[in-house]
């Protein structure tokens, strides 16, 4: 078990090494960035101070330095203007549009980013198990119709335009405040329970709305799986031997299913994350994905970088999460790993 | 040398028979020596092709599906004739006009298909639009009729529409937007883009997919493990961040075209990692298969195994995987747009339309700039469908 855990989380420091590099390629593709604009500025209104300042931070960021130079240092495994200070060191790099270091305006919106993506991994395990179940077992009844129609629903609805429906009838209706996480009176307060108890209650919408496509991914597999399961002979034997239906299921078959279940985590997982952006940024909860939007736009290249690091990290991590649980669940993947 | 076939290789050895071998020059028919059932035979000779169409033909939500898509496609290019106004038109006295409905009864009395008139009064105290039916006039809506004139492919002038407004009225069926242009006509056009959004993507797709597939599962070894890695990394990625960084890198003074194209490519670059595994572990698997040996020892080259025999084999499964991928372009598509990153007007896709519905006000006071929900919905579906009943058909000896 030890080396499959090594083994894997060297992988995984490979994996994201390639990400690094792929994410700041991406991010250095548009012509120019933040700072040459910024500079064009200050030449086009002249003076010498102006062309000092130019200067100094051309040299501040390592602007004039070749592209593969910049990644390292950014990385830093190579000295930069300052020394070996990059993401290894924790330094997560500046925000030229906020003239703050990037760990400042990311702040909490990173916990909250995690919250929000833990809240709807559980909201779909615990809801598409039973479903999945009910609808295996009672395949071709009403509620799996229902079901099936739901998941097809999930599938097709994007859940941008559900949050926007959804946001205005949960107000309406039930009298939930829109947008945001907490109630804006608590936007600087420090963290107390009114404010948790805020934070529960504004969770809601958005949990459901990002998790119902995954849940509908997730019934459809599970409910795969287990008719496949279903139709086995020790099933049916087991069955036949007088234990009780839901016993008979739960025991055998239910526990055969449940290990691509957790497999699928991983596959949900990016798909998740992609849609608490989306939703984020139409329901403004002060999560990354609208910080990451308007970073995009003024290509203020670290914050954009360092975000669509922190995501890719989240999604990797829980694949490397649900991986180990797999190994721990099935022994045949870590006898295979050896 | 005997000129004879029968005696071109004469039987050695002390045990063989005396009589000369004997081939029959009839042409061998296999359901002569062994006759079949009617129905078993017209199953046994018929085309991969043909099995795969009679299986997908039992799947009936998908031939409805592929029926619906078909006729949404086949529509594309007389969109002109369908809507009954232009994609630009704007009328300055209907400003968020809501939806007119088609009434068939006027006054207990049958009518053929009319809409009644409305004209706006400005509410001072909520600052919006009031309007008001004037329930006295029906104006019988036109069909087959001369409308607003267009430029038919850029070809030549033409005034013909398949329903027109009424003589001396507006018709809104789907209500108009902040600039009084009728959402109705605008969605129809709209489904010109959206819908070529996914095709083009996905040849993008399945032209990356096919090569890196093919390269990996043909070439096997380090090229296989290079390319294997390269998609788990692409597959673990969330992949609206990477559209969002990828289309603002799009340079802002690129034209409407380009940016469309740019896009679509953007959505087919993060698409290929699952067909290409697709492909890959297809050609393994194949590779055993007996068929494949047999056409080797048989001596056939290497450009003709793959192109006559393993090729035509998985292509029923990519193309079920790729049908089953366009919605998730189109929805990537509407999604970018939606969002102000994607397509840029003058070019109307759906998303472009949604974007304008992105605030709660519209939520609230013009709930029918959201119609363009309803064709993003219904395409999805039925592309789903189809994938799934063509997935379903693709292996039609199993």
């Amino acid at each position: 078990m030890i080396s499959f855990v090594l083994r894997r989380l060297v992988t995984m420091a490979v994996t994201l090494l390639l990400i690094s590099a792929l994410v700041f390629i991406i991010i250095k593709l548009p012509p120019g960035d933040f700072l040459t604009n910024q500079i064009a500025e200050l030449r086009a209104q002249g003076g010498e101070a102006a062309a000092a300042k130019a200067a100094f931070l051309i040299k501040q960021y390592g602007l004039d330095r070749p592209v593969w130079e910049q990644y390292l240092a950014w990385l830093g495994v190579w000295p930069g203007p300052n020394g070996f200070s990059g993401l290894l060191q924790g330094n997560w790099g500046w925000s030229f549009e906020y003239d703050r270091p990037v760990n400042e305006v990311v702040g909490d919106a990173l916990w909250l980013t995690l919250a929000i993506n833990i809240a709807v991994v559980i909201f779909v395990h615990i809801v598409s198990i039973p479903i999945a179940i009910y609808s295996a077992a009672r395949q071709y009844s009403w509620g799996d119709y229902l079901a099936t129609l739901l998941g097809y629903l999930g599938l097709a609805i994007p859940n941008f335009l559900l949050a926007l429906v959804l946001l205005y009838y949960m107000n309406r209706w039930f009298g939930i405040s829109i947008g945001g996480l907490y109630d804006p009176k608590y936007a600087t307060a420090p963290w107390n329970w009114d404010k948790f108890k805020s934070l529960l209650q504004h969770m809601i919408v958005p949990t459901l709305v990002i998790g119902l496509s995954g849940t509908a991914a997730m019934i459809r597999r599970m409910r795969a799986n287990l008719l496949d399961e279903l139709g086995k002979q020790y099933y049916v034997t087991a069955k036949a031997k007088g234990l009780p239906p839901t016993r008979a299921l739960l025991k055998y078959p239910f526990r055969m299913a449940l290990n691509p279940f957790v497999a699928d985590i991983g596959h949900i997982l990016p798909g998740l994350v992609s849609g608490s952006i989306l939703v984020s940024l139409v329901m403004s909860l002060p999560t990354v994905g609208p910080i990451l939007l308007a970073a995009l736009r003024s290509q203020d290249q670290f914050l954009a970088a360092f975000i669509l690091m922190f995501v890719a990290v989240l999604t990797v991590v829980g694949m490397l999460v649900s991986d180990l649980l797999l190994a721990w669940l099935d022994p045949r993947i870590r006898m295979g790993a050896r | 040398m005997s000129t004879t076939p029968t005696m071109a290789f004469p039987p050695t050895g002390r045990d063989a028979p005396k009589t000369p071998h004997f081939v029959d020059d009839a042409p061998f028919d296999p359901g002569a020596s062994e006759p079949t059932v009617n129905e078993d035979e017209r199953y046994l000779r018929a085309s991969a092709l043909t099995l795969i169409w009679w299986k997908f033909r039992r799947h009936r939500l998908a031939v409805i599906s592929a029926l619906v898509l078909a006729a949404l496609y086949a529509s594309l290019p007389f969109v002109e004739l369908i809507a009954p106004y232009g994609l630009t038109k704007r009328h300055g006295d209907f400003l968020y006009a809501p939806p007119q409905t088609v009434h068939i009864i006027h006054e207990g009395r049958l009518h053929r298909p009319f809409v009644y008139p409305y004209s706006f009064t400005f509410n001072e105290e909520t600052f919006t639009r009031d309007y008001k039916v004037d329930t006295s006039r029906p104006q019988p809506i036109r069909f087959f009729c001369s409308g607003e004139p267009y430029r038919f492919w850029g070809l030549f002038d033409a005034r013909f529409h398949l329903v027109c407004p009424p003589k001396h009225g507006e018709m809104f069926l789907l209500g108009t937007d902040r600039l009084g242009r009728d959402m109705l006509s605008r969605i129809i056009y709209g489904a010109r883009i959206s819908l070529t959004v996914g095709l083009v993507g996905i040849a993008v797709s399945f032209a990356l997919g096919l090569f890196f597939g093919g390269l990996a599962g043909y070439l096997g070894g380090w090229v296989d493990n290079v390319i294997q890695r390269l998609i788990e990394i692409l597959r673990s990625l969330p992949e609206l961040p990477l559209w969002l960084a990828l289309s603002a890198a799009l340079p802002a003074n690129w034209s409407p075209l380009l940016v469309f194209f740019g896009i679509t490519i953007i959505l087919g670059l993060l698409d290929w990692p699952g067909l290409a595994r697709a492909v890959r572990s297809k050609l393994l698997a194949l590779r055993e298969e007996d068929y494949v040996k047999a056409a080797e020892l048989m001596g056939a080259s290497r450009s003709r195994i793959i192109g006559r025999h393993l090729i035509p084999n998985f292509m029923s499964h990519l193309i079920a995987s790729a049908t089953l991928s366009i919605p998730s372009m189109i929805l990537g598509e509407t999604a970018l747009s939606f969002l102000g990153l994607g397509l840029r007007p003058p070019i109307t896709s759906w998303g472009v339309l949604l974007n304008e519905a992105q605030n709660l006000a519209a939520v609230n006071l013009y709930p029918w700039l959201l119609a363009p929900i309803i064709p993003v919905v219904i395409v999805v579906l039925a592309f789903n469908f189809m994938g799934d009943g063509l997935r379903d058909a693709a292996d039609p000896y199993h």
